[in-house]
């Protein structure tokens, strides 16, 4: 049920028109057309489109890795007043609809002369990087004994020693999933493009696969080689890291 | 600590401005939007106070009511069945098979999917000529539909394809189901207890925090559907499939009435608001918290 889907992806993505149309389906392509994705990728930039994601997902990643392990650190490994209260208030905005945001942003990006640039889409990684992986990671730090930078602290250590020294190092495979995260949502992220990119010179991925389909709506061939294209690097990076995805979802759940 | 509150506030601080410039700031200028003209192709803009809201709900803009209706019928249909059928999903990968670390990989992969390209698979797929679906079910001499190109076929078709996506639903119940203790089942297997009654008696109500998790992020979820209707139904046919934030989105991008859809975007706000608190007033009579009731 849940992998046919893919098959169906995969197999039509390797077929000629006349074969994906043949009644009943056949499953196996004869022979493969791996000229297909030849086709496909050339017929519009995609290796630009390819090149910023990659920039948008890369330096999104480092934001968000950077700000949201800070931000967990100060909001579980360090005592001061008002912590937990500002925490919650924090945490309010996983509740708010990303629509209600949308409009004064864009606004906002727009007034700066920031529209049609890649800005948008990377600046908000770089402060907190998101309240869910700031809540992930504190959860994932609150399990760490104090003893660790009770000790630390008697020798001397200062908070940012404790936090590059002790505490990120022990935190490898939370922040492995928050990266992981990171990845997936800037890679698969259609809204954010669609409203702040202009310039096709600018395009993702996901939207010139938009594009794409709007241009080729009969050419199912060329379609589904694109998105088997645009699937497989989230596919790769999925399974290289999913012994750490699976696990840190399931610690950091629910539990707490 | 010595300084704690200095350097608790240094190391917070990304995410405390990021805070109040990403979400605060814009909630707050959203509202004041709202009661304004502002659109981009307009020289003047004008505080026009509540006229939005009233022509919002006087029932003079139809498609405000088309969109909520969609919305709602695709919540009233989607919620239900995500929790049921991840809620099935999640029992049947708990049991102690080979291989379960391959299905259970299997089951989240969808959900990492670009949304563009599940939706241009699920199209192909769902294709009334061409698709595979059709083609099967006339090859069993079943009815076929029009899927996303009938009316009345398109919602619950769009909610179909969304269903694939629910490993991380899947994922968050396995969390749950993990942490229900061995000697519960023990007990009932002393009593003679069969599968339905270890099913209803220990399972059910040790999960129900875990339902309650995924019912609220899942309303939520349902009520902001916006790739599917830009990408596999454009809001068709005949306005039909046109969600909430795909209607909001055409008034403030496509039209530019910014300050028309800062209203829409504030009634959504309520929206969700009114039923995440319902869920959580009635989450006192079923959610069972193990040790007595958590603050």
């Amino acid at each position: 049920m849940f992998i046919i889907p893919f098959v169906w992806l995969v197999r039509s993505s390797l077929m000629n028109l006349s074969q994906i149309f043949t009644m009943p389906p056949e499953w196996i392509p004869a022979p493969f057309q791996w000229s297909n994705f030849q086709r496909a990728l050339t017929a519009l930039p995609f290796d630009t489109f390819f090149k910023n994601t990659l920039i948008i997902v890369v330096t999104v990643l480092v934001g968000t890795v950077i700000t949201s392990t800070i931000g967990a650190f100060g909001f579980s490994r360090i005592q001061w007043k008002g912590r937990d209260t500002v925490f919650a208030i924090l945490m309010t905005s996983m509740m708010l609809p990303a629509a209600v945001t949308m409009i004064p942003s864009f606004l906002g990006w727009q007034a700066l002369g920031f529209y049609d640039t890649l800005y948008p889409l990377i600046i908000p990684a770089y402060f907190g990087g998101g309240i869910f992986n700031i809540f992930l990671l504190r959860q994932f730090y609150l399990t760490i004994p104090r003893d660790f930078d009770e000790a630390a602290f008697v020798d001397g250590a200062s908070y940012w020693q404790i936090y590059t020294r002790i505490i990120f190092p022990l935190s490898r495979s939370a922040v492995i999933v928050v990266a992981l995260f990171s990845f997936l949502a800037s890679w698969n992220d259609f809204m954010g493009p669609l409203i702040y990119l202009k310039s096709d010179s600018l395009f993702t991925l996901a939207l010139g696969l938009q594009m794409f389909q709007g241009s080729y709506t009969a050419q199912w061939d060329l379609l589904m080689a694109a998105s088997a294209t645009v699937v497989l690097p989230c596919v790769i990076v999925f399974l290289a890291g999913q012994r750490y995805f699976l696990e840190g979802i399931t610690l950091t759940g629910l539990k707490g | 600590m010595r300084k704690g509150m200095f350097y608790g506030l240094l190391f917070t601080a990304p995410a405390i401005l990021g805070f109040a410039v990403f979400t605060l700031g814009p909630m707050i200028a959203s509202l004041v939007l709202s009661l304004t003209d502002y659109n981009v192709f307009k020289a003047h803009t004008s505080f026009t106070g509540l006229d939005h809201y009233i022509r919002l709900f006087s029932g003079e803009d139809e498609l405000f009511y088309q969109s909520l209706g969609a919305t709602f019928y695709f919540v009233v249909l989607r919620v239900p069945a995500v929790i049921i059928l991840s809620f099935a999903v999640a029992l049947l990968l708990n049991l102690n098979v080979k291989g379960r670390a391959i299905f259970r990989t299997i089951i989240y992969l969808p959900s990492i999917v670009p949304a563009v390209a599940s939706a241009m698979i699920w199209m192909w797929l769902l294709n009334p000529d061409l698709g595979l679906i059709n083609s099967l079910l006339s090859r069993l001499h079943l009815p076929t539909s029009g899927w996303l190109y009938s009316e009345e076929s398109v919602i619950p078709s769009v909610v179909l394809t969304t269903l694939w996506g629910i490993g991380s639903t899947v994922i968050i119940f396995l969390a749950g189901l993990s942490g229900i203790p061995r000697q519960y089942y023990e007990a009932i297997e002393v009593d003679g207890g069969g599968w339905f009654h270890r099913l209803r008696h220990v399972t059910i109500p040790m999960v129900t925090p875990t339902i309650f998790f995924n019912t609220i992020m899942t309303i939520i979820g349902s009520f902001q559907v916006f790739n599917e209707a830009y990408i596999l139904t454009q809001g068709g046919p005949n306005n039909k499939s046109l969600f909430y934030v795909f209607y909001l989105w055409r008034t403030g991008f496509r039209d530019a009435d910014m300050g028309y859809a800062s209203a829409l975007a504030w009634i959504l706000f309520v929206i969700i608001l009114f039923f995440t608190v319902i869920v959580f007033r009635t989450s006192k009579s079923w959610v069972y918290y193990e040790g007595g009731e958590r603050s």
